[in-house]
């Protein structure tokens, strides 16, 4: 699509690329980030369009799962803060933003032998208490979840059985059964073959187009990032390059400053969204 | 994996086929499982059943009906002292002490992901054993000074296991293999204090550090019965959210779980059951580490278990101990005799765990 007026303009005139116009529930407000005493991010500000899909994108240990566990709370920002509804974060009972955040971590691990509806019901937890550990709600939240997912003839199933592509929809299933709006994933796609990862963000689509969901998504693919993100973030050693539309922002010089690859940027055929083809330089 | 029946949801749509059964009601909505209730009661039958046979049984036979008799008031001078000075107290000890293992065991092999990471075998129940012993020959301690000795001995073992372990979060083989080593320094301690000690106390001293109900009276079953009293319902309430924390940290961190705080209650939980058991009957070893596994087959659940295995263990406790005093033509410490199971289980599960790459 459009290609050189792309990339976020840092002068003055719009002193904070990543604010976006669209109203906004979980937003970053210069936070600094990092693991015992290693800075991995500083002064980073970010807000995230309520209803709409956003990926993450950026080069390996460009701090992007970094900042989606701050977004979710894993991770307490060493300055600077994580807005939820307006709140600090921090200051959030945990069993609170549960019900209204939830998160599919990289490598979530399932018990030996758990059947595929007993791991979905546990989204539920935040839901739950000692007195109530299984109303009609979470009957109905997992029954859906495992409904938009294509899981239901899964549900007897041992997990340890499943197939790659097959287990990580049922980890969606149970961040769904959460039933919160803002909905974040850390590489949901890995591991997976292309067909499986095809199909489990075409899941992540309509979960934004029928149930109206709020998604993060860090993603490693460019294109499919492109294709499916309604709004971009490129980061570059624990820095926002960019964000915005992907056919606004994703260009070649874009894609050289995140990832020091010479490339061309066509439109994809299929999806009209920006394609990356790097450059042979054989 | 059975599932059972549940209550059907009101669209008429089949049931979602969940793990036990739903129990509802105005205000509470519960889930049961019903296949682990089943297996505690068996277990629970048997370790009545076994109790009773160690009652009669022994170097001088009483009748059953003698024992039951004692049980219901009609007591003689014979079963007075038999069954109510020597017997009675130790088998119950010894499931109390079984249970309290069990208990610990499930947790702590749940919050290290592996059945290696048993407090009897990555050196808690050692640390308790320590504090013991120090209370005992250092200031001649009363029985609850001994047995707050042990908890702390046991605490202070768990956090420098976990401190030498810690790098970024902590992974169960540095655990595993950290707390195999100060098993090793903490029984060198205790190896020492015994080398200062008075020779006479010292023969009873190494009786006890084996394991050993033999002598044991009501005062340490009432150390036992108020360590299950005040703990065994924080481990049963603690039982939901050590099935999140089974999700991986962050997982259950997204679920609204307070991970850091959970996993220190249920160490503290854990410590606690594990050393009070050890100032009742010694560091009886193995029982911890084979109750957890042994439940969690019978129960055949994905989740830890944590009643099933305090059943298992008091299952297991009393059976030892009445091998321990029948088996052999002289009594031997129970620890001896559990040790004689646990043993080979255990090389059994090294070889299994180094063969998938477990360890």
């Amino acid at each position: 699509m459009k290609g050189s007026e792309t990339v976020v303009n840092v002068d003055a005139s719009s002193p904070r690329p990543s604010r976006s116009p669209r109203p906004s529930r979980l937003r970053a407000d210069g936070i600094s980030l990092g693991y015992e005493d290693v800075p991995v991010i500083e002064g980073l500000d970010l807000d995230i369009p309520d209803g709409q899909i956003t990926v993450i994108v950026g080069p390996n240990a460009c701090g992007k799962s970094t900042l989606l566990r701050a977004l979710s709370r894993l991770l307490k920002p060493t300055r600077g803060a994580v807005l939820l509804d307006g709140e600090l974060i921090d200051r959030l009972p945990t069993r609170e933003v549960a019900r209204r955040l939830g998160l599919l971590p990289q490598s979530p691990i399932a018990p030996e032998g758990i059947l595929v509806v007993d791991l979905v019901a546990r989204g539920r937890t935040p839901h739950q208490s000692l007195f109530q550990q299984w109303s009609d709600e979470d009957e109905a939240a997992v029954r859906t979840a495992l409904d938009a997912t294509g899981t239901l003839e899964l549900a007897d199933r041992s997990v340890d059985e499943l197939s790659g592509g097959q287990r990580q929809r049922v980890w969606i299933a149970m961040a769904l059964a959460q039933q919160t709006d803002l909905l974040l994933l850390d590489e949901p796609t890995t591991f997976l073959d292309i067909t499986h990862q095809v199909d489990v963000l075409n899941l992540v689509h309509a979960l934004h187009r029928d149930q109206g969901r709020t998604v993060v998504m860090v993603l490693h693919d460019l294109n499919l990032a492109c294709r499916y993100a309604h709004h971009i973030v490129a980061m570059r050693d624990g820095q926002i390059v960019a964000a915005g539309a992907p056919a606004e922002v994703v260009d070649a010089e874009l894609v050289s400053r995140v990832f020091d690859l010479e490339c061309s940027v066509i439109d994809d055929p299929s999806s009209g969204t920006p394609l990356v083809i790097p450059t042979d330089t054989r | 994996m059975t599932t059972l029946g549940l209550d059907t949801p009101g669209d008429g749509s089949a049931p979602l086929p969940l793990r036990g059964v739903v129990v509802r009601g105005r205000n509470y909505s519960m889930r049961l499982d019903m296949r682990a209730i089943v297996v505690c009661c068996l277990l629970a039958l048997g370790t009545v059943l076994a109790g009773l046979v160690s009652l009669s049984v022994g170097s001088f036979d009483l009748p059953v009906s003698e024992v039951f008799g004692h049980l219901f008031g009609n007591r003689t001078e014979a079963s007075e002292f038999i069954v109510g000075r020597l017997r009675l107290p130790r088998t119950l000890i010894a499931a109390g002490v079984g249970f309290a293992f069990g208990m610990s065991g499930a947790i702590f092999q749940a919050l290290v992901r592996n059945p290696l990471g048993s407090p009897d075998l990555i050196g808690f129940n050692s640390g308790a054993a320590l504090g013991a012993v120090i209370v005992i020959f250092e200031f001649e301690g009363s029985r609850a000074e001994i047995s707050a000795g042990a908890v702390a001995g046991g605490l202070i073992a768990a956090l420098l296991v976990y401190a030498f372990a810690w790098k970024r979060g902590v992974q169960a083989y540095r655990l595993v293999l950290v707390g195999i080593g100060a098993k090793f320094a903490v029984d060198a301690l205790v190896d020492y204090e015994l080398t200062r000690a008075d020779i006479r106390d010292v023969r009873e001293a190494a009786v006890w550090l084996t394991g050993s109900l033999n002598g044991r009276g009501w005062d340490e079953f009432r150390t036992i019965v108020l360590a299950l009293i005040v703990l065994a319902p924080l481990a049963v309430l603690m039982q939901r959210r050590l099935d999140r924390l089974d999700l991986g940290d962050d997982t259950a961190a997204a679920l609204g779980l307070q991970v850091s705080r959970v996993k220190l209650a249920l160490i503290l939980v854990g410590v606690g059951l594990a050393s009070l058991g050890v100032a009742a009957a010694g560091p009886v070893a193995f029982i911890a580490f084979v109750a957890g596994p042994v439940a969690r087959r019978l129960v055949s659940s994905p989740n830890a278990c944590i009643v099933p295995a305090g059943f298992a263990g008091a299952f297991l406790m009393v059976i030892a101990d009445l091998a321990a005093r029948n088996l052999l033509p002289t009594e031997v410490p129970v620890g001896i005799m559990t040790a004689a199971i646990g043993g080979p289980y255990l090389l059994w599960l090294l070889h299994r765990q180094a063969q998938t790459g477990a360890l």
